[in-house]
């Protein structure tokens, strides 16, 4: 779009919203005549411009070059009315409680349920779901998605090959299962690493637990991503060329870095369990640490970790995507989506041409969006509800 | 205690912070298998070649004496030798005064590269955030609130890789408005570095910006629920007054923290977005590096993304103390 056409859509919408008032006025709705004649003059040039916006959408919805747009469009609504339908379906099935529960969900939570559950399942059944292997080459190359002989495109693969002839679709699904499964792994070891010595010191205090709390401090001092690169550049050293071995290295370094967050949270949240009455009870009844951390401690900081867990689980599915992308995260043979997207960058050049090249880069960056913008649609959720707000 | 004081405290606690930190990476980086001198030199090489590399770079002396070099080094500017452009004097000679392949030569062009950025980030983000931020507040649980929770939760999730890609082929590939290489050099005017900096800069301010307003609609929202506020709203006042009048000069100190905190975000970001656009910025420095183990560049661009965040984050809390007089009285 140039400038004057920009400028013929500012005046129009600006036109609009004067205009909109005295039109919706004379509106034989009475919602709508009410409605404007509440309305404040910005109120109405918001509402001109969610209408512009949505004109404008409907406009490129038919543009042929853009269909990644149509595709955006269509994931969307379709995932919508999924979301919606699954939280009908848990609104009239289960017991009273979980009936209840799915009646106060956001479409968005239920959506971010939905999607989970679709990774766990790609992820748990990826040997039986892809049609190759996740190495495997085939003769040919650079095959583009979409199936279809016409556009480049080959039945026998769905999503395309890659520069050397591997199966995307295969490679996608075990590139979940890798990504997907590490990410998982290092996140309940950074649980169980954090919240043992969080609890550990909320329950000692004293020296114990100023100086883990200051240990904690100073690790935390260096940013996360960096600090992660500069330890890989040394397990890469100590692993040389065992390369499944910096994978092992890569989870312990993240599971420690992240540790240092969950062991912040858990100790606060245990600080506040010590100094209840049943704690005390339990420690003058002789309980010993073990009873004390996993029967009192945990039980009741349940709710905050689990939160804690999803959002956890984001930042280190980030973290080694991003490493991946790097090329310093999981390594060759295993597929993984970080790795595919770094491989596959250039294709995005090449979308003035056809623009079905662009989407090899984008499924497997899509796939790693999905999943993160999920489980913090279902995170934002469990924190609303935990906070007790109501709106 | 006057303020004066806790503000000098605080600068204390800040430079001890940093003192740690580079004991912690001077450490880390003397956990590698053999030493500078092997690694550089690989499996094969003679024991005669290793001993003149480390007696050049002083690595036969004690841990203590090499790390407080360094430090001192470090603290002047001079990071040391990089490996991959080394340039010992076992191999040219004892009087060679060329300081090429210093980590410090590298490092500096780089390091105002990434300013750069930052800076051009900074001003198109904020504005935007405490705009949106606002108008969320104000207009909080409407459509528009809603919309807006949705899109920022949706890009401060995204890798930022996804988020640099999806604008490169929206406004490079398909729409040909920005360069999608970001080939600074020297000599460059104004207007064509920033044309070359602005598609890696929108990328930053997406992910930024979510952080930014959500935090601003949070602090506006908490400052809504005190009686003061209360009152002007019984007054008859405007919506719109009662927030930039009334609420906004009170939460002003929350939400400058909330910016110097995401500016601190950034330096994590800007290593990806440097690499997604190639960039020549220190996070593109330092990520090659981190390839091919160039220890001396992979420390001292440690060493400065360290600084920065602590600085960051160091003025976030002074900001605070200045703001709010509640902080200025130790528990």
């Amino acid at each position: 779009m140039t400038g004057t056409s920009g400028l013929i859509w500012l005046a129009c919408v600006i036109a609009m919203s004067l205009l909109l008032r005295p039109i919706g006025r004379r509106v034989p709705i009475a919602q709508i005549q009410h409605a404007c004649t509440g309305m404040s003059l910005g109120g109405a040039f918001g509402y001109s411009i969610a209408i512009a916006t949505i004109y404008l959408m409907w406009w490129l919805y038919f543009v042929k070059e853009l269909i990644f747009f149509q595709w955006f469009v269509q994931g969307v609504i379709g995932l919508g009315i999924a979301g919606y339908l699954f939280r009908l379906a848990g609104q009239h099935f289960g017991t009273d409680s979980s009936r209840k529960m799915f009646r106060q969900m956001p479409v968005t939570a239920a959506l971010g349920i939905i999607i989970i559950i679709g990774y766990a399942i790609m992820s748990i059944f990826a040997d039986w779901l892809a049609p190759y292997g996740q190495a495997e080459i085939f003769a040919k190359v650079n095959v583009l998605p979409g199936g279809n002989p016409d556009l480049g495109g080959d039945p026998a693969h769905l999503l395309g090959t890659d520069q050397i002839g591997r199966d995307l679709l295969s490679r996608l699904i075990y590139g979940g299962q890798n990504t997907v499964g590490i990410a998982f792994i290092t996140t309940c070891l950074a649980f169980l690493i954090g919240t043992f010595f969080g609890f550990l010191a909320a329950a000692l205090g004293g020296w114990f637990d100023q100086a883990l709390s200051r240990i904690v401090d100073m690790l935390m001092s260096i940013p996360q991503l960096i600090f992660a690169l500069l330890l890989m550049t040394i397990a890469s050293a100590w692993a040389g060329s065992e390369k499944w071995l910096l994978t092992i290295y890569m989870v312990l370094i993240i599971a420690v870095l992240d540790a240092t967050r969950v062991f912040r949270l858990s100790r606060a949240v245990g600080m506040n369990i010590v100094v209840m009455d049943f704690f005390e009870a339990a420690k003058l009844r002789g309980e010993n640490m073990s009873y004390l951390i996993f029967k009192e401690i945990l039980p009741n900081a349940f709710a905050p970790l689990l939160a804690e867990f999803g959002l956890r689980f984001c930042f280190v599915f980030l973290t080694i995507a991003s490493l991946s992308f790097l090329g310093v995260g999981i390594q060759p043979p295993l597929a993984d989506w970080g790795t595919m997207v770094k491989d596959l960058a250039q294709f995005i050049n090449f979308a003035v041409f056809s623009p079905l090249t662009a989407a090899l880069p984008l499924m497997a960056a899509g796939a790693i969006a999905l999943l993160t913008v999920a489980v913090n649609f279902v995170v934002d959720w469990m924190l609303h509800r935990a906070s007790g707000l109501r709106e | 205690m006057g303020i004066l004081s806790i503000i000098i405290k605080r600068l204390g606690l800040g430079v001890l912070t940093l003192f740690l930190v580079s004991i912690i990476i001077f450490l880390a980086v003397n956990m590698l298998p053999g030493d500078f001198a092997q690694a550089l030199l690989g499996q094969a090489a003679t024991p005669e070649a290793v001993a003149a590399i480390r007696a050049d770079l002083g690595l036969d002396r004690p841990i203590a004496n090499r790390y407080f070099d360094w430090l001192v080094g470090a603290a002047r500017g001079d990071f040391g030798t990089s490996f991959a452009q080394a340039n010992f004097s076992a191999y040219v000679g004892e009087n060679s005064s060329s300081n090429y392949g210093s980590v410090a030569t590298q490092l500096a062009p780089r390091f105002a590269n990434t300013v750069f950025l930052a800076s051009v980030t900074a001003v198109i983000a904020i504005p935007i955030s405490l705009a949106i931020g606002i108008l969320a507040a104000l207009y909080r649980y409407s459509i528009f609130d809603r919309v807006a929770n949705v899109s920022t939760l949706t890009s401060i999730s995204s890798p930022e890789f996804f988020v640099a890609y999806i604008l490169i082929l929206v406004l490079a590939v398909l729409n040909p408005l920005l360069p999608s290489l970001s080939n600074i050099f020297d000599g460059m005017s104004f207007a064509e570095r920033l044309e070359k900096t602005l598609l890696p800069a929108l990328t930053l301010t997406l992910v930024v910006t979510a952080h930014m307003m959500r935090m601003t609609r949070a602090a506006i929202i908490n400052l809504l629920a005190s009686p003061y506020i209360e009152m002007a709203r019984l007054k008859g006042l405007s919506p719109f007054r009662v927030i930039v009048v009334h609420a906004l000069p009170n939460a002003l100190a929350p939400i400058i923290n909330v910016v110097a905190l995401n500016l601190a975000y950034l330096i994590t970001g800007v290593v990806v977005v440097e690499v997604v656009f190639v960039y020549p910025g220190i996070g593109q420095l330092f990520v090659d590096s981190v390839k091919i183990r160039d220890i001396p560049v992979v420390q001292a661009c440690c060493m400065v993304f360290a600084s920065a965040y602590i600085l960051l984050n160091l003025l976030a809390d002074i900001m605070a103390i200045l703001s709010n007089p509640r902080l200025r009285i130790p528990k």
